[in-house]
Protein backbone atom coordinates (compact mmCIF):
# COMPACT_ATOMS: atom_id res chain seq x y z
CA UNK A 1 0.00 0.00 0.00
CA UNK A 2 2.93 2.49 0.46
CA UNK A 3 4.76 1.29 -2.63
CA UNK A 4 1.32 2.63 -4.46
CA UNK A 5 1.16 6.30 -2.57
CA UNK A 6 5.14 6.79 -3.43
CA UNK A 7 4.47 5.51 -7.25
CA UNK A 8 2.14 8.31 -7.69
CA UNK A 9 0.66 11.49 -5.90
CA UNK A 10 -3.03 12.69 -5.80
CA UNK A 11 -3.95 15.78 -5.11
CA UNK A 12 -7.47 17.88 -5.21
CA UNK A 13 -7.85 20.68 -7.73
CA UNK A 14 -10.30 23.27 -7.59
CA UNK A 15 -11.80 21.25 -10.98
CA UNK A 16 -10.94 18.03 -10.12
CA UNK A 17 -7.87 15.74 -9.41
CA UNK A 18 -4.90 15.80 -10.30
CA UNK A 19 -2.04 12.79 -10.37
CA UNK A 20 1.15 13.27 -10.53
CA UNK A 21 3.24 10.22 -11.86
CA UNK A 22 6.93 9.94 -11.17
CA UNK A 23 9.30 8.36 -13.23
CA UNK A 24 9.12 4.66 -12.62
CA UNK A 25 7.48 2.32 -15.47
CA UNK A 26 4.29 3.29 -17.00
CA UNK A 27 2.79 0.12 -16.78
CA UNK A 28 3.84 0.06 -12.82
CA UNK A 29 2.43 3.67 -12.34
CA UNK A 30 -0.45 3.00 -14.35
CA UNK A 31 -1.40 -0.48 -12.25
CA UNK A 32 -0.68 1.49 -9.18
CA UNK A 33 -3.64 4.11 -10.20
CA UNK A 34 -5.31 1.88 -11.18
CA UNK A 35 -5.12 -0.35 -8.03
CA UNK A 36 -5.70 2.50 -5.69
CA UNK A 37 -8.74 3.55 -7.83
CA UNK A 38 -10.77 0.19 -7.05
CA UNK A 39 -9.77 0.47 -3.47
CA UNK A 40 -11.83 3.58 -2.99
CA UNK A 41 -14.33 3.53 -5.96
CA UNK A 42 -16.33 6.18 -3.95
CA UNK A 43 -13.82 8.83 -3.96
CA UNK A 44 -12.73 8.24 -7.41
CA UNK A 45 -15.99 7.91 -9.06
CA UNK A 46 -17.60 10.66 -11.83
CA UNK A 47 -14.02 12.71 -10.53
CA UNK A 48 -12.46 14.76 -13.56
CA UNK A 49 -8.84 13.75 -13.53
CA UNK A 50 -5.50 15.45 -15.12
CA UNK A 51 -2.31 13.21 -15.42
CA UNK A 52 1.16 14.86 -14.55
CA UNK A 53 3.54 12.72 -15.94
CA UNK A 54 6.28 14.76 -15.33
CA UNK A 55 9.08 13.87 -18.17
CA UNK A 56 7.56 10.26 -19.84
CA UNK A 57 6.97 9.93 -22.97
CA UNK A 58 3.82 8.30 -23.44
CA UNK A 59 2.25 6.83 -26.84
CA UNK A 60 -1.24 7.14 -27.88
CA UNK A 61 -2.13 3.09 -27.51
CA UNK A 62 -0.80 4.07 -23.66
CA UNK A 63 -3.24 7.41 -23.59
CA UNK A 64 -5.91 5.76 -25.70
CA UNK A 65 -5.68 2.34 -23.29
CA UNK A 66 -5.71 4.71 -19.76
CA UNK A 67 -8.70 6.80 -20.69
CA UNK A 68 -10.81 3.21 -21.56
CA UNK A 69 -9.70 2.26 -18.38
CA UNK A 70 -10.09 5.08 -16.38
CA UNK A 71 -13.56 5.63 -18.22
CA UNK A 72 -14.61 2.40 -17.53
CA UNK A 73 -13.98 3.18 -14.01
CA UNK A 74 -16.39 6.58 -14.63
CA UNK A 75 -13.35 8.34 -14.17
CA UNK A 76 -13.13 11.08 -16.99
CA UNK A 77 -9.32 11.97 -18.28
CA UNK A 78 -9.67 15.43 -19.46
CA UNK A 79 -5.76 16.79 -19.28
CA UNK A 80 -2.49 15.47 -19.63
CA UNK A 81 0.63 17.26 -18.30
CA UNK A 82 3.95 16.88 -19.80
CA UNK A 83 7.63 18.10 -19.90
CA UNK A 84 8.40 16.40 -23.29
CA UNK A 85 6.09 17.88 -26.51
CA UNK A 86 5.88 14.53 -28.11
CA UNK A 87 3.72 13.66 -25.19
CA UNK A 88 1.98 17.21 -25.20
CA UNK A 89 1.09 16.41 -28.72
CA UNK A 90 -0.29 13.11 -28.17
CA UNK A 91 -2.48 14.54 -25.63
CA UNK A 92 -3.44 17.28 -27.96
CA UNK A 93 -4.36 14.93 -30.99
CA UNK A 94 -6.23 12.85 -28.56
CA UNK A 95 -8.36 16.04 -27.45
CA UNK A 96 -7.04 16.25 -23.98
CA UNK A 97 -5.92 19.61 -22.54
CA UNK A 98 -2.39 20.26 -21.71
CA UNK A 99 -2.22 22.36 -19.34
CA UNK A 100 -4.78 23.26 -16.43
CA UNK A 101 -6.06 26.98 -15.84
CA UNK A 102 -2.87 27.79 -13.84
CA UNK A 103 0.76 27.92 -15.40
CA UNK A 104 3.14 25.77 -14.47
CA UNK A 105 6.16 26.48 -12.99
CA UNK A 106 8.38 23.83 -15.00
CA UNK A 107 7.08 25.12 -18.18
CA UNK A 108 8.83 28.46 -17.74
CA UNK A 109 11.77 26.66 -16.91
CA UNK A 110 11.34 24.68 -19.94
CA UNK A 111 10.95 27.36 -21.77
CA UNK A 112 13.83 29.73 -20.22
CA UNK A 113 16.15 27.26 -20.11
CA UNK A 114 17.25 24.04 -21.76
CA UNK A 115 16.41 25.24 -25.03
CA UNK A 116 18.22 27.09 -27.49
CA UNK A 117 16.91 30.25 -29.50
CA UNK A 118 17.31 27.56 -32.72
CA UNK A 119 15.14 24.63 -31.01
CA UNK A 120 12.39 23.91 -34.17
CA UNK A 121 9.63 20.95 -33.46
CA UNK A 122 9.29 19.32 -36.92
CA UNK A 123 6.16 17.92 -37.64
CA UNK A 124 6.03 15.39 -40.63
CA UNK A 125 2.25 15.07 -41.17
CA UNK A 126 -0.77 17.41 -41.93
CA UNK A 127 -2.29 19.19 -39.17
CA UNK A 128 -6.36 18.95 -38.89
CA UNK A 129 -9.00 20.31 -37.61
CA UNK A 130 -8.88 20.29 -33.80
CA UNK A 131 -4.67 20.01 -33.40
CA UNK A 132 -3.91 22.96 -31.68
CA UNK A 133 0.60 22.88 -31.20
CA UNK A 134 2.45 25.26 -29.26
CA UNK A 135 6.06 24.96 -29.23
CA UNK A 136 9.01 27.53 -27.42
CA UNK A 137 11.19 27.47 -30.52
CA UNK A 138 9.96 27.39 -33.87
CA UNK A 139 7.86 25.06 -36.17
CA UNK A 140 8.19 23.44 -39.12
CA UNK A 141 5.41 21.60 -41.14
CA UNK A 142 6.06 18.86 -43.56
CA UNK A 143 2.32 19.13 -44.60
CA UNK A 144 -0.41 20.70 -44.83
CA UNK A 145 -2.18 23.21 -42.33
CA UNK A 146 -5.57 22.43 -42.24
CA UNK A 147 -8.20 25.06 -41.48
CA UNK A 148 -9.23 24.58 -37.73
CA UNK A 149 -5.87 24.03 -36.77
CA UNK A 150 -3.81 26.15 -34.39
CA UNK A 151 0.31 26.63 -33.93
CA UNK A 152 1.97 28.57 -31.59
CA UNK A 153 5.22 29.37 -31.88
CA UNK A 154 7.96 31.79 -29.55
CA UNK A 155 10.14 31.43 -33.18
CA UNK A 156 8.88 31.43 -36.43
CA UNK A 157 6.74 29.09 -38.73
CA UNK A 158 7.71 27.12 -41.87
CA UNK A 159 4.65 25.41 -43.69
CA UNK A 160 5.96 23.04 -46.52
CA UNK A 161 2.47 22.71 -47.64
CA UNK A 162 -1.06 24.85 -47.25
CA UNK A 163 -0.93 26.97 -44.98
CA UNK A 164 -4.85 27.44 -44.06
CA UNK A 165 -5.32 27.85 -40.24
CA UNK A 166 -4.12 29.78 -37.53
CA UNK A 167 -0.91 31.02 -37.03
CA UNK A 168 1.05 32.91 -34.27
CA UNK A 169 4.92 33.13 -34.69
CA UNK A 170 6.80 35.14 -32.05
CA UNK A 171 4.40 34.49 -29.64
CA UNK A 172 6.49 36.31 -27.05
CA UNK A 173 6.87 39.39 -28.41
CA UNK A 174 9.48 38.27 -31.00
CA UNK A 175 9.45 40.78 -34.07
CA UNK A 176 12.04 39.07 -36.17
CA UNK A 177 9.84 35.99 -35.97
CA UNK A 178 8.20 34.95 -39.78
CA UNK A 179 5.61 32.82 -41.23
CA UNK A 180 6.29 31.05 -44.30
CA UNK A 181 4.33 28.31 -46.59
CA UNK A 182 4.49 27.13 -49.72
CA UNK A 183 0.70 28.00 -50.59
CA UNK A 184 -0.01 31.06 -48.50
CA UNK A 185 -4.09 31.42 -47.16
CA UNK A 186 -4.28 31.07 -42.94
CA UNK A 187 -7.48 31.76 -41.44
CA UNK A 188 -5.69 34.24 -38.49
CA UNK A 189 -1.97 35.58 -39.05
CA UNK A 190 -0.27 37.06 -36.12
CA UNK A 191 3.67 37.65 -35.89
CA UNK A 192 4.11 38.76 -32.30
CA UNK A 193 1.99 41.40 -31.18
CA UNK A 194 0.50 42.40 -34.99
CA UNK A 195 -2.33 40.23 -36.55
CA UNK A 196 -3.75 40.71 -40.07
CA UNK A 197 -7.16 39.67 -41.65
CA UNK A 198 -6.76 38.05 -45.04
CA UNK A 199 -10.15 37.64 -46.18
CA UNK A 200 -9.55 40.15 -48.60
CA UNK A 201 -6.55 38.59 -49.77
CA UNK A 202 -7.30 37.70 -53.36
CA UNK A 203 -3.43 36.85 -54.54
CA UNK A 204 -3.74 32.84 -55.90
CA UNK A 205 -2.09 29.99 -53.83
CA UNK A 206 1.78 30.75 -54.19
CA UNK A 207 4.58 30.77 -51.69
CA UNK A 208 4.40 33.94 -49.36
CA UNK A 209 6.37 34.65 -46.33
CA UNK A 210 4.84 37.43 -43.30
CA UNK A 211 6.85 39.38 -41.46
CA UNK A 212 7.23 42.84 -39.64
CA UNK A 213 8.66 45.83 -41.52
CA UNK A 214 8.62 49.50 -40.09
CA UNK A 215 6.23 47.79 -37.38
CA UNK A 216 3.92 46.57 -39.61
CA UNK A 217 3.13 43.00 -40.93
CA UNK A 218 3.74 42.45 -44.31
CA UNK A 219 3.30 39.70 -47.01
CA UNK A 220 5.96 38.96 -49.76
CA UNK A 221 6.42 36.42 -52.23
CA UNK A 222 8.70 33.89 -50.79
CA UNK A 223 11.64 32.89 -53.16
CA UNK A 224 15.30 32.08 -52.42
CA UNK A 225 17.42 34.58 -51.22
CA UNK B 1 -14.80 -17.06 -41.62
CA UNK B 2 -13.20 -13.83 -40.30
CA UNK B 3 -15.30 -10.26 -40.23
CA UNK B 4 -13.84 -7.47 -40.78
CA UNK B 5 -15.56 -4.93 -39.21
CA UNK B 6 -16.20 -1.31 -40.81
CA UNK B 7 -17.31 2.02 -38.88
CA UNK B 8 -18.89 4.69 -40.64
CA UNK B 9 -18.27 8.05 -38.84
CA UNK B 10 -18.67 11.42 -40.19
CA UNK B 11 -18.49 14.42 -37.25
CA UNK B 12 -21.24 16.43 -38.35
CA UNK B 13 -25.04 15.15 -37.92
CA UNK B 14 -27.13 14.38 -41.00
CA UNK B 15 -24.34 13.77 -43.82
CA UNK B 16 -25.81 10.04 -44.55
CA UNK B 17 -23.79 7.37 -42.37
CA UNK B 18 -27.08 5.98 -41.57
CA UNK B 19 -28.38 5.50 -45.17
CA UNK B 20 -24.71 4.94 -45.90
CA UNK B 21 -24.54 1.86 -43.86
CA UNK B 22 -28.15 0.74 -44.65
CA UNK B 23 -27.38 0.81 -48.23
CA UNK B 24 -23.43 -0.75 -48.14
CA UNK B 25 -24.69 -3.57 -46.03
CA UNK B 26 -27.65 -4.23 -48.12
CA UNK B 27 -25.32 -4.33 -51.49
CA UNK B 28 -22.80 -6.86 -49.48
CA UNK B 29 -25.32 -9.02 -48.22
CA UNK B 30 -27.24 -9.18 -51.94
CA UNK B 31 -23.75 -10.47 -53.85
CA UNK B 32 -23.24 -12.85 -50.80
CA UNK B 33 -21.24 -11.62 -48.18
CA UNK B 34 -23.18 -12.31 -44.27
CA UNK B 35 -23.30 -8.81 -43.10
CA UNK B 36 -24.01 -7.86 -39.55
CA UNK B 37 -24.89 -4.11 -38.72
CA UNK B 38 -24.37 -2.64 -34.91
CA UNK B 39 -26.67 0.68 -34.65
CA UNK B 40 -24.23 2.20 -32.55
CA UNK B 41 -26.30 5.48 -31.92
CA UNK B 42 -27.56 4.45 -28.49
CA UNK B 43 -30.51 6.57 -27.56
CA UNK B 44 -31.38 8.15 -31.01
CA UNK B 45 -31.04 4.76 -32.66
CA UNK B 46 -32.60 4.65 -36.17
CA UNK B 47 -30.85 2.26 -38.26
CA UNK B 48 -33.75 0.13 -37.84
CA UNK B 49 -35.95 2.12 -39.08
CA UNK B 50 -33.70 2.95 -42.66
CA UNK B 51 -33.82 -0.94 -42.72
CA UNK B 52 -37.16 -1.56 -42.40
CA UNK B 53 -36.58 -3.53 -39.05
CA UNK B 54 -38.15 -1.47 -36.36
CA UNK B 55 -41.16 -3.67 -35.19
CA UNK B 56 -39.19 -7.03 -34.78
CA UNK B 57 -36.68 -5.65 -32.46
CA UNK B 58 -36.88 -7.89 -28.66
CA UNK B 59 -33.29 -7.15 -27.52
CA UNK B 60 -30.74 -4.44 -28.45
CA UNK B 61 -27.21 -4.21 -28.15
CA UNK B 62 -27.88 -3.06 -24.19
CA UNK B 63 -29.52 -6.24 -23.28
CA UNK B 64 -26.38 -8.06 -24.88
CA UNK B 65 -23.59 -6.43 -22.81
CA UNK B 66 -25.58 -6.22 -19.59
CA UNK B 67 -26.12 -10.16 -20.14
CA UNK B 68 -30.14 -10.38 -20.56
CA UNK B 69 -29.78 -12.08 -23.97
CA UNK B 70 -27.36 -14.39 -26.10
CA UNK B 71 -25.53 -12.43 -28.87
CA UNK B 72 -28.15 -14.22 -31.65
CA UNK B 73 -31.50 -13.06 -29.92
CA UNK B 74 -30.38 -9.83 -30.29
CA UNK B 75 -29.39 -10.11 -34.05
CA UNK B 76 -32.62 -9.60 -36.03
CA UNK B 77 -32.83 -10.87 -39.49
CA UNK B 78 -33.44 -8.86 -42.46
CA UNK B 79 -36.96 -10.19 -44.79
CA UNK B 80 -35.72 -10.66 -47.66
CA UNK B 81 -31.66 -11.03 -47.86
CA UNK B 82 -30.76 -14.09 -45.24
CA UNK B 83 -27.24 -13.36 -44.29
CA UNK B 84 -27.61 -9.74 -43.60
CA UNK B 85 -28.52 -9.08 -39.63
CA UNK B 86 -29.15 -5.98 -37.41
CA UNK B 87 -28.24 -5.57 -33.64
CA UNK B 88 -30.13 -1.89 -32.92
CA UNK B 89 -29.24 0.29 -30.10
CA UNK B 90 -31.43 1.07 -26.67
CA UNK B 91 -33.56 3.35 -27.68
CA UNK B 92 -34.02 4.43 -23.69
CA UNK B 93 -30.54 4.45 -22.67
CA UNK B 94 -27.35 6.74 -23.35
CA UNK B 95 -24.11 6.43 -24.66
CA UNK B 96 -22.94 5.56 -21.45
CA UNK B 97 -24.18 2.06 -21.04
CA UNK B 98 -21.73 0.89 -23.40
CA UNK B 99 -17.86 0.77 -22.97
CA UNK B 100 -15.32 0.80 -26.14
CA UNK B 101 -14.17 -2.93 -24.21
CA UNK B 102 -17.85 -3.64 -24.61
CA UNK B 103 -18.35 -3.17 -28.06
CA UNK B 104 -14.22 -4.91 -28.65
CA UNK B 105 -15.88 -7.77 -27.06
CA UNK B 106 -19.52 -7.95 -28.78
CA UNK B 107 -17.14 -7.59 -32.52
CA UNK B 108 -14.92 -10.38 -31.09
CA UNK B 109 -17.78 -12.28 -30.61
CA UNK B 110 -19.41 -12.13 -34.05
CA UNK B 111 -16.07 -12.34 -35.76
CA UNK B 112 -15.99 -15.57 -36.81
CA UNK B 113 -19.54 -15.76 -37.74
CA UNK B 114 -19.82 -13.08 -40.31
CA UNK B 115 -17.81 -11.96 -43.37
CA UNK B 116 -18.61 -7.74 -42.31
CA UNK B 117 -19.61 -6.00 -39.38
CA UNK B 118 -20.63 -2.82 -40.06
CA UNK B 119 -21.05 -0.05 -37.13
CA UNK B 120 -23.20 3.18 -37.64
CA UNK B 121 -21.92 5.69 -35.55
CA UNK B 122 -23.52 8.64 -33.97
CA UNK B 123 -22.25 11.99 -34.45
CA UNK B 124 -20.08 13.61 -32.42
CA UNK B 125 -16.73 13.17 -31.39
CA UNK B 126 -17.65 12.13 -27.44
CA UNK B 127 -18.66 8.67 -26.28
CA UNK B 128 -20.43 7.13 -28.49
CA UNK B 129 -17.94 7.46 -31.38
CA UNK B 130 -14.87 6.63 -29.63
CA UNK B 131 -17.48 3.05 -28.50
CA UNK B 132 -18.23 2.72 -32.46
CA UNK B 133 -14.66 3.25 -33.86
CA UNK B 134 -12.60 1.28 -30.91
CA UNK B 135 -13.34 -2.09 -32.51
CA UNK B 136 -12.94 -1.05 -35.97
CA UNK B 137 -10.62 -2.93 -38.62
CA UNK B 138 -11.39 0.02 -41.27
CA UNK B 139 -13.55 3.67 -40.78
CA UNK B 140 -15.16 4.98 -43.66
CA UNK B 141 -15.68 8.60 -43.55
CA UNK B 142 -18.10 10.19 -44.52
CA UNK B 143 -19.11 13.89 -45.76
CA UNK B 144 -21.20 16.35 -48.02
CA UNK B 145 -19.43 18.59 -50.55
CA UNK B 146 -19.91 21.44 -47.78
CA UNK B 147 -17.15 23.34 -45.61
CA UNK B 148 -19.18 22.72 -42.32
CA UNK B 149 -19.29 18.89 -42.98
CA UNK B 150 -15.66 18.87 -44.42
CA UNK B 151 -14.09 20.69 -41.63
CA UNK B 152 -15.88 17.73 -38.88
CA UNK B 153 -14.28 15.41 -41.70
CA UNK B 154 -10.88 16.69 -41.24
CA UNK B 155 -11.21 16.82 -37.23
CA UNK B 156 -12.29 12.85 -37.08
CA UNK B 157 -9.22 11.60 -39.36
CA UNK B 158 -7.28 13.45 -37.50
CA UNK B 159 -8.27 11.90 -34.10
CA UNK B 160 -8.28 8.37 -36.18
CA UNK B 161 -4.94 8.80 -37.24
CA UNK B 162 -3.93 9.96 -33.80
CA UNK B 163 -5.65 6.32 -32.29
CA UNK B 164 -3.74 4.89 -35.08
CA UNK B 165 -6.59 3.46 -36.87
CA UNK B 166 -4.52 3.09 -40.19
CA UNK B 167 -6.11 4.49 -43.72
CA UNK B 168 -10.00 5.84 -43.00
CA UNK B 169 -11.44 5.72 -46.28
CA UNK B 170 -13.30 8.64 -47.82
CA UNK B 171 -17.03 8.70 -48.79
CA UNK B 172 -18.56 12.15 -50.73
CA UNK B 173 -22.07 11.53 -50.18
CA UNK B 174 -24.75 13.92 -52.32
CA UNK B 175 -22.48 15.67 -54.84
CA UNK B 176 -24.54 17.45 -56.87
CA UNK B 177 -22.60 17.94 -60.59
CA UNK B 178 -24.78 20.66 -61.49
CA UNK B 179 -23.93 22.78 -58.78
CA UNK B 180 -20.18 21.67 -58.81
CA UNK B 181 -20.01 22.94 -62.53
CA UNK B 182 -21.84 26.25 -61.60
CA UNK B 183 -19.16 26.81 -58.96
CA UNK B 184 -21.68 26.79 -56.07
CA UNK B 185 -20.87 23.65 -54.67
CA UNK B 186 -17.21 22.09 -53.65
CA UNK B 187 -16.57 19.20 -56.15
CA UNK B 188 -14.70 16.15 -54.98
CA UNK B 189 -11.24 17.00 -55.71
CA UNK B 190 -11.60 20.30 -53.71
CA UNK B 191 -12.60 17.65 -50.60
CA UNK B 192 -10.01 14.95 -51.47
CA UNK B 193 -7.72 18.10 -51.58
CA UNK B 194 -8.15 19.22 -48.25
CA UNK B 195 -8.48 15.97 -46.61
CA UNK B 196 -5.88 14.10 -48.44
CA UNK B 197 -7.12 10.55 -47.57
CA UNK B 198 -7.92 7.40 -49.76
CA UNK B 199 -11.75 7.88 -51.79
CA UNK B 200 -13.97 4.82 -51.57
CA UNK B 201 -16.76 6.58 -53.23
CA UNK B 202 -18.83 9.38 -54.26
CA UNK B 203 -22.60 8.82 -53.81
CA UNK B 204 -24.50 11.67 -56.28
CA UNK B 205 -27.26 13.63 -55.11
CA UNK B 206 -30.97 11.32 -55.74
CA UNK B 207 -34.11 11.83 -54.18
CA UNK B 208 -34.63 8.18 -54.21
CA UNK B 209 -32.44 8.10 -50.90
CA UNK B 210 -34.91 9.58 -49.27
CA UNK B 211 -37.79 7.73 -50.31
CA UNK B 212 -36.27 4.21 -49.90
CA UNK B 213 -35.49 5.26 -45.88
CA UNK B 214 -38.90 6.27 -45.38
CA UNK B 215 -39.66 2.68 -46.71
CA UNK B 216 -37.06 0.84 -45.11
CA UNK B 217 -35.94 -0.25 -48.31
CA UNK B 218 -32.92 0.98 -49.16
CA UNK B 219 -31.59 2.37 -52.93
CA UNK B 220 -28.91 0.00 -53.44
CA UNK B 221 -31.97 -2.44 -53.83
CA UNK B 222 -33.05 -0.31 -56.89
CA UNK B 223 -30.66 -1.18 -60.10
CA UNK B 224 -32.24 1.87 -61.72
CA UNK B 225 -30.81 4.38 -59.06
CA UNK B 226 -27.01 6.50 -59.51
CA UNK B 227 -27.09 6.73 -55.82
CA UNK B 228 -27.89 2.91 -55.52
CA UNK B 229 -24.91 2.13 -57.69
CA UNK B 230 -22.72 3.76 -56.24
CA UNK B 231 -23.39 2.27 -53.02
CA UNK B 232 -23.27 -1.25 -54.46
CA UNK B 233 -19.59 0.20 -56.13
CA UNK B 234 -18.69 0.89 -52.65
CA UNK B 235 -19.70 -2.24 -51.16
CA UNK B 236 -17.29 -3.96 -53.94
CA UNK B 237 -14.50 -1.74 -52.89
CA UNK B 238 -14.44 -3.19 -49.14
CA UNK B 239 -14.61 -6.84 -50.73
CA UNK B 240 -11.31 -5.61 -52.58
CA UNK B 241 -12.88 -5.35 -55.67
CA UNK B 242 -11.11 -2.81 -58.24
CA UNK B 243 -14.26 -0.91 -59.63
CA UNK B 244 -13.99 2.31 -61.79
CA UNK B 245 -15.84 5.10 -59.71
CA UNK B 246 -19.30 6.56 -61.54
CA UNK B 247 -18.73 9.17 -64.32
CA UNK B 248 -18.83 12.60 -62.27
CA UNK B 249 -17.37 15.99 -63.99
CA UNK B 250 -14.01 16.84 -63.39
CA UNK B 251 -12.43 20.06 -62.52
CA UNK B 252 -8.28 20.59 -61.68
CA UNK B 253 -8.60 21.49 -58.38
CA UNK B 254 -5.73 24.85 -57.80
CA UNK B 255 -3.77 22.59 -55.69
CA UNK B 256 -2.84 19.97 -58.86
CA UNK B 257 -2.11 22.93 -60.54
CA UNK B 258 0.31 24.30 -58.32
CA UNK B 259 1.89 20.82 -57.94
CA UNK B 260 2.15 20.66 -61.58
CA UNK B 261 3.90 24.37 -61.66
CA UNK B 262 6.19 23.13 -58.33
CA UNK B 263 7.05 19.67 -60.46
CA UNK B 264 8.19 21.89 -63.49
CA UNK B 265 10.27 24.25 -61.33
Amino acid sequence: MNDLHSLIQIKGLRDGLLVSLNDAPWAEQQSALLTQMDQQPSFFQGARLALDVGSQILHVNEMVDLRDQLSERNVLLWAVLSESPTTEQTAQLLGLATRISKPRPEETRFASSGLSDETALFINKTLRSGTRVEFPGHVVVLGDVNPGAEIVAVGSIIIWGRLRGAVHAGSNGDGSAKVCALDFAPMQLRVAKEAMNLNEDKEPASPRMAFIRDERLVIESWKPS
Amino acid sequence: MTAQVVTISSGKGGVGKTTAVANIAFALAASGSKVVCIDGDIGLRNLDVVMGLENRIVYDIVDVIEGRCKLRQAMIRDKHLPELYLIPAAQTRDKNAVSPSDMKRVCDEIRPEADFVLIDSPAGIERGFRNAIAPADRVLVITNPEVSAVRDADRVIGILEAEEKHSPALIINRLNPDLVKQHDMLSAEDVLDLLGIKLIGIVPEDESVIVGSNRGVPVSQDPKSRAGQAFRNIAHRLKGEEVPFLDLDKQAGLWDRIQKMAGRR
